[in-house]
């Protein structure tokens, strides 16, 4: 019992307003790693109809960050990660219920569009707050807790996709259905995209690191060599697709493709594709 | 590349004839922004036989549900949503007169041979540039289903506004162009 000293209390409410803090910093700032992606793309391309749409993305970026105005209007679905030290005691209040008010207070204090629904497939009636937040939570070695939030836009999240491998297929396999989930996409995800892809574990667990993968800075390689390589050839396999810019054609369809790897079962190999766009956006603060 | 061309509201049969897939142009006018909620109830009072709340004739409609005005802001971010989810609903607005849409992404056949057949035009904005957007909007109230929120039916006053025409008149696709290009390659 000598390792309960290390417990440590958190109240829920400071979880709360770090939420409502990174919800609006999220959606104002482009992170650095996809400036430089953009603008090592803008030096790339030939055509002056891909470097303008360069241009005018990196001119709404800063209008964005000085202006402390969201960069897209569809300030998304708000997605939050925790890791949660397992020798964190959370207090003053229910957990989720803090996250969604940090979220509620983010998106009306921003001035950031609410954009959740309730009813699916019925009635469509817009929540008002941009609740309720996507949770994921993991529980890690510590006392600490670390709060992720990216904000995803529909219009790249609408062409995601999954895909149930069979064991005999192989890289070569997975490389294909990468291209084609970019390709059926085109101009739709707002091009230069990037892609977050899962390979391996089960079919929500092939999505969730594919959704995780979004949060990796683009100049942050997988740490694991082979898995590494893999990103660079796809990242170059996509931007030779030609697609381009909003699809307008040229070398710049993918800024970066981030892939997370897990085991998986005898009998499989699921893959999942998370695409996202130029806005790709996200912001952690450890508690 | 052509250089940009500009266009004033409302738009001539003449202007769409002479515009071309690939080509930048200015729009500058009044534009109305409608989306998926606003397009499903269009269609439903055009099926009742009823008279709807925006004229159609001549107009443009602009794909898009902003970020709330801050104060003293016109309106928020502006980008262009997904086009395509306005497609089963299209062809009936520009068959009752709709000569405009801008927004972002590939639209459906059924889209494109009414283009052609009623001499409209699909523009492209900048999809992701909603703060850049924003500030070539001179003027914004809302005119229709204010219930929808950022998806109420806006009339816009734009200046300067950058889109690339995607569609033609000719039914010629800039993305199509792009994707034959790319392939022979």
């Amino acid at each position: 019992m000598g390792d309960i000293a290390r417990v440590r209390e958190v109240n829920v409410d400071d979880v709360r307003k770090v939420v409502a803090e990174l919800a609006i910093h999220a959606n104002c700032f482009i992170g650095d790693d996809i400036i430089h992606k953009l603008e090592e793309g803008r030096e790339e391309e030939e055509s002056s109809l891909a470097k303008n749409v360069l241009t005018q993305i990196l001119e709404n970026a800063r209008i964005a960050r000085e202006c402390n105005m969201p960069a897209c209007q569809d300030t998304g679905m708000a997605v939050v990660f925790l890791e949660i030290g397992q020798d964190i005691h959370f207090v003053g209040g229910d957990l989720y219920d803090a996250i969604n008010e940090g979220v509620s207070e983010g998106y009306i204090k921003g001035y950031l569009r609410k954009s959740v629904v309730k009813e699916p497939y019925t009635d469509r009636i817009n929540t008002g707050n941009n609740t309720p937040t996507i949770i994921h939570t993991e529980i890690v070695p510590g006392n600490k807790v670390k709060i992720s939030i990216a904000p995803k836009g529909f219009g790249s999240e609408n062409m995601s996709q999954l895909k149930m491998f069979k064991p005999a297929d192989g890289v070569d396999e997975i490389i294909e259905f990468v291209l084609n989930v970019v390709r059926e996409a085109g101009p739709n995800p707002c091009p230069p995209v990037v892609l977050g892809i899962g390979i391996g574990g089960t079919m929500e667990k092939a999505s969730l690191m594919a959704k995780k993968a979004l949060l990796r800075r683009l100049d942050e390689p997988n740490p694991d060599e082979e898995v590494r390589r893999l990103e660079e050839r796809l990242l170059k396999l996509v931007n030779e697709l030609g697609i381009g810019p909003q699809g307008f054609g040229g070398k710049t369809t993918a800024l970066g493709i981030n892939i997370e790897v897990f085991p998986t079962h005898i009998a499989g190999l699921p893959v999942a594709v998370n695409v996202s766009c130029h806005a790709t956006r996200h912001e952690s603060t450890v508690i | 590349m052509s250089k940009t061309k500009r266009l004033t509201t409302p738009l001539t049969e003449e202007d769409i004839r002479n515009l071309r897939a690939g080509e930048s142009v200015l729009i500058t006018g009044k534009i109305y922004t409608a989306r998926d909620a606003a397009h499903k109830r269009f269609v439903e009072t055009i099926s009742r036989g009823e008279e709807l709340p925006i004229k159609l004739e001549g107009a443009i409609i602009y794909y898009a549900g902003p970020c709330p005005a801050k104060p003293g802001q016109i309106i928020g971010s502006i980008g262009p949503t997904t086009s395509g989810r306005m497609d089963p609903y299209a062809p009936k607005l520009i068959q009752k007169g709709l000569k405009g849409m801008i927004g972002k992404g590939l639209r459906s056949d059924e889209v494109i041979e009414a283009i052609k057949k009623f001499n409209a035009i699909y523009f492209a904005a900048i999809g992701g540039a909603g703060a850049l957007l924003s500030n070539r909007v001179k003027d914004s109230k809302v005119v229709a289903y204010e219930d929808l929120g950022t998806e109420a039916v806006r009339e816009l006053v734009v200046e300067d506004f950058p889109a690339i025409v995607v569609i033609d008149s000719e039914g010629n696709d800039l993305y199509k162009m792009v994707r034959e290009s790319s392939t022979s390659n």
